[in-house]
């Protein structure tokens, strides 16, 4: 019978903490990723992450594929507000290749950019609700992020991952559809986002689950390479689109807003009053492009004859359009040398993209900076000594995307 | 008066005299060099001098660049002045035979899981590492899948029958190639082996 012994962990009849295994596949986790928390009792005493549950190689995959190929990869980055991820890498692209973009293309991908900033904050902020036990506001903010999801449906035809806009602008003219269910959007959305508030903001239960909890001090978080709201509620007004604008946002008003604790109740706050300024903007951008008459209303993209497809009259009649649509679509464009790292603020912080470029078809390296994978590490600081119930909280708080963390 | 990149060459070379080379500004980035055993120097010159200020550390990235005899790895630290909105970018290079570089977790927690991340995809060994193990790939894994030589799909694997996808099987199609994977003994990862 000796060889049916169990063979038990080094010093596990001795320990005085339960080892408890959260995740991968669990109910508060959003996403697949693994915590192991030793407790003492139902407290906290530390905490080891596993991820990389869903790692799919995207930087050894974008060495190998050209450059518009890479958009559908970056989709499924950070996949709640995947058009700011898009965006991003469109950026990453124009400044390698110096592209300048016309003003109503930089408008347009505004709107589009915050509304995907506010369908990101939306699902965090419900989910918050969620993990603390209140599940309406989660149904009630699900029905205009469908509104969100249609407008971009008739952009470039997806909901979710939206591969939406090309080097240089987008991929069709938005059409009066899309600009009706925009305005109907700006029209019914904040009475919604009102109604939100009240069922969270001063709720007595939602309070006494968060304030306190998770709490970092700004030198902490700066120390573990905290972007976005997460660094916000820390009190640092860090924020991308102010510090090295793009895409124009220096014509728009908005403000940055902070918090003091850095606790889950200021995360809540400040993506809630992000998501205001999300509203304002995109207001103000859509006045904007409104403005725009005659030719100038038909812009939707830059002159990029490399990396943009002509259309589809000019291949059938014109020579050059009709070399430079093969040359593209077979992936003959050599980019040029060179190395770029170029950021824009993504619905969790400053979503990076490091590209070097050795003048072939393909990125040399493609490095994608991501906040989440960043910021997760610091999850043991924040929860130590606080209780489990505590640490859902803080996870759903923290805006954790599995797909973000593991790229 | 704002920092220029003037300003943090001339500060960097005082500092280091001809240690610190290859100052270039792409896109506006200044990025310079430095040999790998300066690498926690320079991180904490360019942290606690008063004019500098480079406390926050954007990235920490791997790159493999096969064609430099002894210095094919690089490691790249993107560090961001948030006072003055300046960013820079210092690359070391280490020998892939011997890829010791120290780690700048000391300095700046957030540089573990990227070092981390670095180790599980390029193989660079961060000396001083609280926890130096994979972190995105399986444990089991034995070799540094982001170098080079590695082809995108990994050719190891027994349980893939891709012969209906017109890959594999007895039918070779030319843009597939079948590399050998032998392993070179520095490249076998004894680290992190499973205690039951």
């Amino acid at each position: 019978m000796s060889e049916q012994h169990i063979k038990l962990p080094e010093g596990s009849i001795e320990k005085t903490t339960t080892t408890l295994n959260l995740g991968p596949t669990h109910p508060a986790t959003h996403g697949v990723m693994q915590n192991i928390l030793e407790l003492d009792g139902e407290r906290i005493v530390s905490t080891e992450q596993t991820i990389g549950y869903i790692h799919r190689a995207f930087e050894k995959i974008a060495e190998h594929r050209p450059l518009y190929q890479i958009t559908p990869l970056t989709d499924r980055l950070n996949y709640c507000s995947s058009p700011i991820n898009n965006m991003g890498w469109h950026l990453t692209c124009e400044k390698l290749l110096g592209v300048k973009t016309p003003k109503r293309v930089d408008y347009l991908r505004v709107i589009i950019m915050e509304l995907a900033r506010i369908s990101d904050h939306l699902i965090c902020n419900s989910i918050v609700g969620v993990d603390s036990g209140a599940y309406t506001g989660f149904l009630y903010v699900m029905q205009y992020r469908e509104l969100i999801y249609e407008i971009y449906e008739e952009v470039c035809g997806s909901r979710l991952t939206t591969n939406i806009g090309r080097v240089g602008g987008f991929e069709r003219n938005f059409n009066d559809i899309a600009f009706q269910k925009l305005q109907k959007f700006l029209d019914e959305y904040p009475r919604v986002q009102k109604e939100f508030e009240n069922l969270f903001t001063r709720n007595r239960i939602f309070m006494e689950r968060t304030i306190g909890v998770g709490a970092i001090s700004a030198n902490r978080a700066l120390n573990y390479g905290f972007t976005g709201p997460n660094l916000r509620a820390a009190g640092v007004d860090y924020d991308v689109r102010i510090h090295s604008p793009y895409s124009s946002y220096e014509d728009f008003q908005f403000d940055i807003p902070v918090g003091t604790t850095g606790d889950c109740y200021d995360r809540f706050l400040v993506r809630n009053q992000e998501i205001w300024q999300s509203l304002g903007i995109i207001g103000q951008a859509f006045k904007k492009v409104q403005e725009f008459k005659g030719a100038e209303a038909d812009v939707f993209h830059a002159d990029v004859p490399e990396y943009y497809l002509p259309e589809k009259q000019d291949v059938y009649t014109k020579m050059e359009a009709l070399i430079w649509h093969f040359k593209i679509i077979m992936g003959e464009i050599d980019m040029p040398v060179g190395e770029v790292y170029s950021s824009v603020e993504g619905g969790n912080g400053e979503l990076g993209f490091y590209l070097v470029s050795d003048g072939g078809r393909t990125p040399y390296r493609l490095h994608f900076r991501r906040p989440c994978f960043i910021y997760y590490q610091a999850f043991e600081e924040l929860t130590k000594g606080s209780m489990l119930s505590d640490a859902i909280i803080v996870m759903s708080s923290l805006n954790l995307i599995a797909g973000e963390m593991d790229a | 008066m704002a920092l220029t990149n003037q300003q943090i060459k001339q500060r960097l070379t005082d500092k280091f005299a001809d240690l610190v080379t290859g100052f270039e500004e792409p896109y506006g980035m200044l990025t310079f060099n430095a040999p790998k055993e300066l690498n926690l120097k320079v991180l904490n010159f360019l942290y606690d001098d008063d004019e500098l200020k480079f406390r926050f550390l954007t990235d920490l990235c791997g790159v493999h660049y096969p064609d430099l005899k002894e210095k094919e790895l690089s490691v790249i630290y993107h560090l961001h002045n948030l006072e003055d909105n300046v960013r820079i970018r210092f690359k070391i290079f280490t020998n892939i035979n011997k890829p010791d570089v120290y780690t700048a977790t000391g300095l700046f927690s957030s540089a573990n899981w990227m070092e981390r991340e670095t180790y599980d995809f390029y193989g660079i060994n961060f000396v001083g590492h609280p926890n130096l193990k994979r972190i995105l790939n399986v444990d089991e894994m034995d070799y540094f899948p982001m170098r080079k030589q590695y082809p995108l799909e990994d050719q190891t694997r027994v349980d893939k029958d891709d012969e209906m996808f017109g890959r594999g099987g007895t039918i070779g199609f030319g843009t597939e190639q079948t590399v050998d994977v032998t392993l070179v003994e520095s490249e076998k990862n004894t680290v992190g082996e499973n205690i039951i």
